[in-house]
């Protein structure tokens, strides 16, 4: 009937997975708005002039014959000031314009901007005008946050002379410099937000291997299997086995810059968790709320699957942002088994040929590739940040032989196996101290024997080979039984259950407990390698085991844990006390 | 929205019907089916093509040919009237009140899928609801607006339990208004009718709606059931402010039959033959649980899953772990001992335990107190299992005091009666009185100032 313009028309319609015909000059990855509603979907396999989409949002009621318009951009996230404190879903939709917009219930079709446009920002430049700057280069500073200072970088891929830099107050999309490029006449207006496609990683000058931990206050975690910052972890765990609260725990007191929080097709509850506690929690450091270094990105298993597919890249592709600005960025991904079945899903729909369990074969390629998105970096401004990133799984059935748990362990350094049978005994974090390991260790030496002096090396080598040998003589006591050990096996039984019950077990709810300090840690650990050196020598002149139950000394190291930071100096010195009694009593 | 008849059906199997040639289907939409015989059975538009329609009938597709067979399409997705006239009503997997009483008019047409709540809206649940049960009120405590569900096997008793659960449970010192919304799903009539009947023994069955979908109904009829559930749970928590127990009973028939329609249209299995997107499937159903910030009312989710072989790692139990917050999970073996209710608490967990419990809400030792029973517990247990291999010999003074103390545990702290109900404190003094078996400096969960307090070992 006349009509120029290129339409592009559903032909089918399978879940979340859409098929289209007649669309204007496709490209893969290209984002596409479908049927009367204007579904948010993505591009993802084209044969000649069929496409396969799939769809962001609720594909109910999507009628065949309905319109797709192509929108010639990749799935892509706004970067600029006012990022910080906010929740997004799985696209970068903020929930809270959501809830604006669409009440209680997340409705499809629901648009609103990712950034506040109208907000304006206080700029003050730090480059000059005619200067040469280059993609990545450092203009000037917004305070985001009290905690954050955002730096406001050259966007990728511009190099050039700067001009018209100013001072002053900037909406997001008021120009605020100019470049032009070498060559060109044109100046190309510089504004506070650019875009940047989520599947593509930023670049970055180099990468720099690991130096020092990420201090999390989890004592498991800091002493025995530490992640470097720019580092990867994963901790895959049955249901039920706390991996939530561990991530949970790491997002809260983690000493990362800046967090970015993915709850990835996980429980509805869990996220509204994180938005009420976490405005009333202060950082350690700075004393100020903990969204204001925070930010979430939520879809939860209810909401659409290909968005939960996406909500991993649009995580990290902010975490690289600030990550560019110098930052030490750690990212959660809680569950990335979540974003593996949503591949899965979507590639069943497609009537891929399915590998493994039905997951597709370029799973293992696609894990990697998201990991391989942490580490310790020169960026492009010659600032020097880090992504640390942690990676819950899911296992079915808690059976870490299944591919996606075993694609992460090829890729990842630190593993936190989570063990059901020590969250059915309430011992948490339930992270087996058999089992784990982290490949940090060499890397991190050097800064734990700075910070705490040379012992620490063989304290932790002490400790880890206790838990080590009462692992074995378990295994004896099954077949013997207790009373026929040896006395100095007993010992270590003794000393291993005052690790296990006094040191790797932490209360997460207790205000004291939730969080150790490295100092109090190594403290910690010295006492009890204290307490295994005087047992050791009153075993070997002949004493009982026995001898030792209940006495002062333990108690004392029992409730040490719920000892405040700055206490813990004359609490050891009473300690080192009551061990003295120790010796005396033979 | 049309009267257009379709007489394209190509192929008939089991539970689909594929059609060539629709104009213009939706996704998810309702259509009917009409028989030859006049008969006219509903289904639902599985894959929208140009080409080819997939639909799923309700009413299984016995009587359908290819032939005679037409198909209408209706214009709208699955909904159903809701009005205040549900309450006390009985309703079959379609929707249609099977109770001998007037249909339901008026009211609100609603949507059976739902709507994902937005995380910006939920508050967080953290009131306590006492159930009477101690295994649950003290160990893994309930709180309103959680989805906790009942991890049974075949033959245990878990629709006690349910019952119980029902006539009991309430939020301490508040009159508020309060419903139950039933969904059986592929119950046996047997099973229906004591429900039935439990329900009308508390008096509660003026506030109780029941989606009924016998064990004889058409297998995918269970795909809506749940959902029509939650519709009703959904209507009267929001619009008239109350707070809704949703029993959905068995959840593991409702995977089941989507398994049938997954493998009905070839699709990639994943475990065991379950499609790869059962995990999004029952989450669409779970998460419909919750309590929204400026509303009144409120859900709360009891599903029951039987798992099949007792094996917790099964696909159902396992992908329903991952998506409610915590589980109850019942034990054959306590459940041979004679143990009523035979929950394990061992591997039961509430996640929400922690947000609806101590001062204010329980007591202020229910903390400390129930991971100090857990842990003792659990080690008691162990040394029981070792004990079986090397003896009883083998074990020091220490060790049969924890012996003793979990079986007494099972037989006075989780043993209750059916008709019994328990307030939390009482639970909670079994479980220090239950404690002074043991030795006061093993109590290391426990804070000096609590044993002082509730401590009952002798001076």
């Amino acid at each position: 009937m006349g009509d120029e313009i290129v339409k592009g028309r559903i032909i089918r319609i399978a879940g979340s997975v859409i098929e289209a015909d007649n669309v204007d000059s496709p490209k893969m990855n290209d984002i596409v708005r479908v049927g009367k509603d204007a579904l948010i979907g993505e591009i993802i396999k084209i044969t000649g002039d069929k496409l396969t989409i799939q769809v962001y949002e609720d594909t109910t009621g999507l009628r065949v014959g309905e319109m797709v318009e192509n929108t010639h951009a990749p799935l892509s996230v706004k970067l600029g000031p006012g990022l910080i404190g906010s929740t997004f879903d799985g696209i970068q939709r903020p929930l809270d314009q959501i809830q604006k917009v669409a009440g209680d219930f997340i409705k499809k079709g629901v648009y609103v901007n990712a950034l506040d446009m109208r907000r304006k920002w206080k700029f003050i430049p730090k480059a000059k005008n005619g200067e040469t700057v280059s993609a990545g280069d450092i203009l000037g500073e917004i305070r985001e946050t009290e905690l954050i200072s955002h730096e406001v970088m050259v966007p990728i891929g511009l190099n050039g002379v700067l001009s018209e830099l100013k001072e002053g107050e900037f909406s997001l999309d008021e120009k605020f410099a100019f470049i032009q490029e070498e060559g060109s006449t044109v100046k190309v207006p510089l504004t506070l937000f650019q875009n940047w496609p989520v599947r593509k990683p930023r670049p970055v000058r180099e990468k720099e291997p690991a130096e020092m931990p990420l201090i999390t206050g989890q004592r498991v975690i800091d002493s025995l299997f530490p992640v470097a910052k720019g580092g990867t972890a994963s901790m895959p765990g049955p249901f039920g086995s706390g991996k939530t609260i561990i991530a949970h725990q790491l997002a809260k007191w983690s000493d990362a810059d800046i967090i970015v929080y993915i709850g990835c097709g996980e429980r509805g509850n869990e996220m509204t968790e994180i938005l009420t506690t976490f405005p009333t929690i202060k950082d350690p450091k700075s004393g100020r709320s903990l969204m204001e270094r925070t930010i979430l990105i939520a879809n939860t298993s209810d909401m659409p699957v290909a968005a939960r597919e996406a909500s991993i890249y649009t995580g990290v592709s902010i975490a690289e942002y600030y990550r560019d600005m110098g930052y030490d960025v750690a990212v959660m991904a809680d569950s990335t088994s979540r974003w593996a079945e949503a591949l899965r899903e979507i590639s069943g729909r497609l009537e891929e040929m399915p590998g493994e369990e039905g997951f597709p074969a370029y799973l293992s390629t696609r894990i990697a590739e998201f990991y391989e998105r942490a580490g310790r970096v020169k960026t492009l401004g010659g600032k020097t940040g880090s992504i640390t990133i942690v990676g819950a799984v899911s296992p079915p059935g808690g059976d870490i032989s299944e591919p996606v748990s075993q694609a992460t362990l090829r890729t990842v350094r630190v593993f936190w196996a989570l063990d059901s049978s020590l969250a059915n005994a309430r011992h948490f974090p339930a992270i087996n101290w058999l089992n784990s390991y982290s490949q940090y260790e060499k890397y991190l030496q050097a800064w734990y024997a700075k910070e705490f002096g040379e012992d620490w090396a063989a304290l932790k080598k002490e400790i880890s080979s206790i838990l080590a040998k009462e692992a074995e003589i378990n295994e004896i006591v099954q077949l013997v039984g207790y009373d026929a050990l040896a006395e100095s096996d007993k010992l270590v039984i003794d000393v291993a259950k005052v690790i296990r019950e006094d040191f790797l077990q932490q209360n997460a709810y207790d205000d004291v407990d939730t969080f150790s300090s490295m100092k109090k840690q190594y403290l910690m650990l010295n006492a009890i390698g204290r307490l295994f050196l005087v047992e050791k020598e009153a075993v070997d002149g002949g004493a009982p085991v026995s001898n030792f139950q209940g006495i002062k000394a333990k108690e004392m190291l029992a409730k040490m844990k719920f000892v405040k930071d700055d206490e813990m100096e004359t609490y050891i010195r009473q300690y080192e006390k009551a061990l003295g009694e120790v010796l005396t009593r033979k | 929205m049309s009267d257009v008849y379709y007489r394209t059906v190509r192929t008939v199997t089991n539970v689909l019907l594929f059609l060539e040639n629709v104009a213009g289907a939706a996704y998810n939409e309702i259509a009917e089916v009409q028989l030859a015989d006049g008969s006219v059975v509903k289904g639902q538009v599985l894959d929208a093509g140009e080409k080819f329609t997939v639909i799923q009938s309700f009413g299984g597709t016995s009587g359908m040919d290819t032939k005679s067979t037409k198909v209408r399409l209706t214009g709208d997705t699955a909904k159903i009237p809701m009005s205040s006239d549900i309450l006390g009503r009985i309703f079959d997997g379609n929707g249609n009140v099977i109770d001998g009483g007037p249909s339901i008019y008026g009211g609100n047409l609603m949507d059976v899928n739902g709507m994902p709540i937005n995380p910006y809206s939920r508050d967080e649940p953290s009131e306590f609801i006492q159930t009477g049960v101690s295994a649950i009120d003290g160990m893994n405590t309930l709180a309103r607006g959680q989805k906790l569900p009942i991890f049974s096997a075949s033959g245990l008793r878990h629709n006690d339990l349910t019952a119980q659960i029902v006539r009991q449970a309430r939020t301490l010192g508040k009159g508020e208004k309060f419903a139950v919304v039933f969904g059986g799903i592929g119950l046996t009539s047997e099973e229906a009718n004591f429900f039935r009947k439990e329900f009308g023994k508390s008096g509660s069955l003026g506030r109780t709606v029941a989606f009924l979908n016998l064990a004889s109904s058409p297998s995918v009829e269970r795909l809506l059931l749940p959902r029509m559930t939650l519709t009703a749970a959904e209507y009267l928590a929001y619009e008239m402010d109350m707070h809704v127990l949703v029993i959905l009973s068995d959840m593991t028939n409702y995977a089941e039959a989507l398994r049938e329609i997954s493998a009905a249209r070839d699709e990639v299995p994943s475990r065991r033959g379950y499609p790869g997107y059962m995990y999004t499937d029952l989450a669409s159903i779970f998460e419909r649980a919750g309590k929204i910030k400026d509303k009144k009312g409120s859900i709360t989710q009891f599903p029951i899953v039987t798992m099949p072989g007792d094996d917790i790692t099964h696909p159902i139990p396992d992908l329903t772990g991952y998506i409610t917050e915590g589980q109850i999970v019942m034990s054959r073996e306590l459940d041979k001992k004679g143990i009523y209710p035979n929950v394990d608490v061992l591997s039961s967990l509430s996640r929400l335990m922690n947000q609806a419990i101590g001062e204010g809400k329980t007591r202020d030792d229910h903390r400390d107190l129930s991971n100090q029973l857990f842990a003792s517990y659990a080690r008691g247990k162990d040394l029981h299992n070792l004990a079986q291999v090397v003896g009883e010999g083998a074990l020091t003074e220490s060790d049969k005091k924890f012996v003793e103390f979990s079986n007494k545990f099972e037989e006075e702290f989780i043993t209750q009666d059916y008709e019994e109900n328990r307030d939390i404190s009482k639970t909670l003094d079994i479980g220090w009185r239950l404690l002074s078996l043991l030795d006061k400096n093993e109590m290391k969960r426990l804070k000096d100032s609590e044993i002082r307090k509730y401590g009952q070992w002798e001076k």
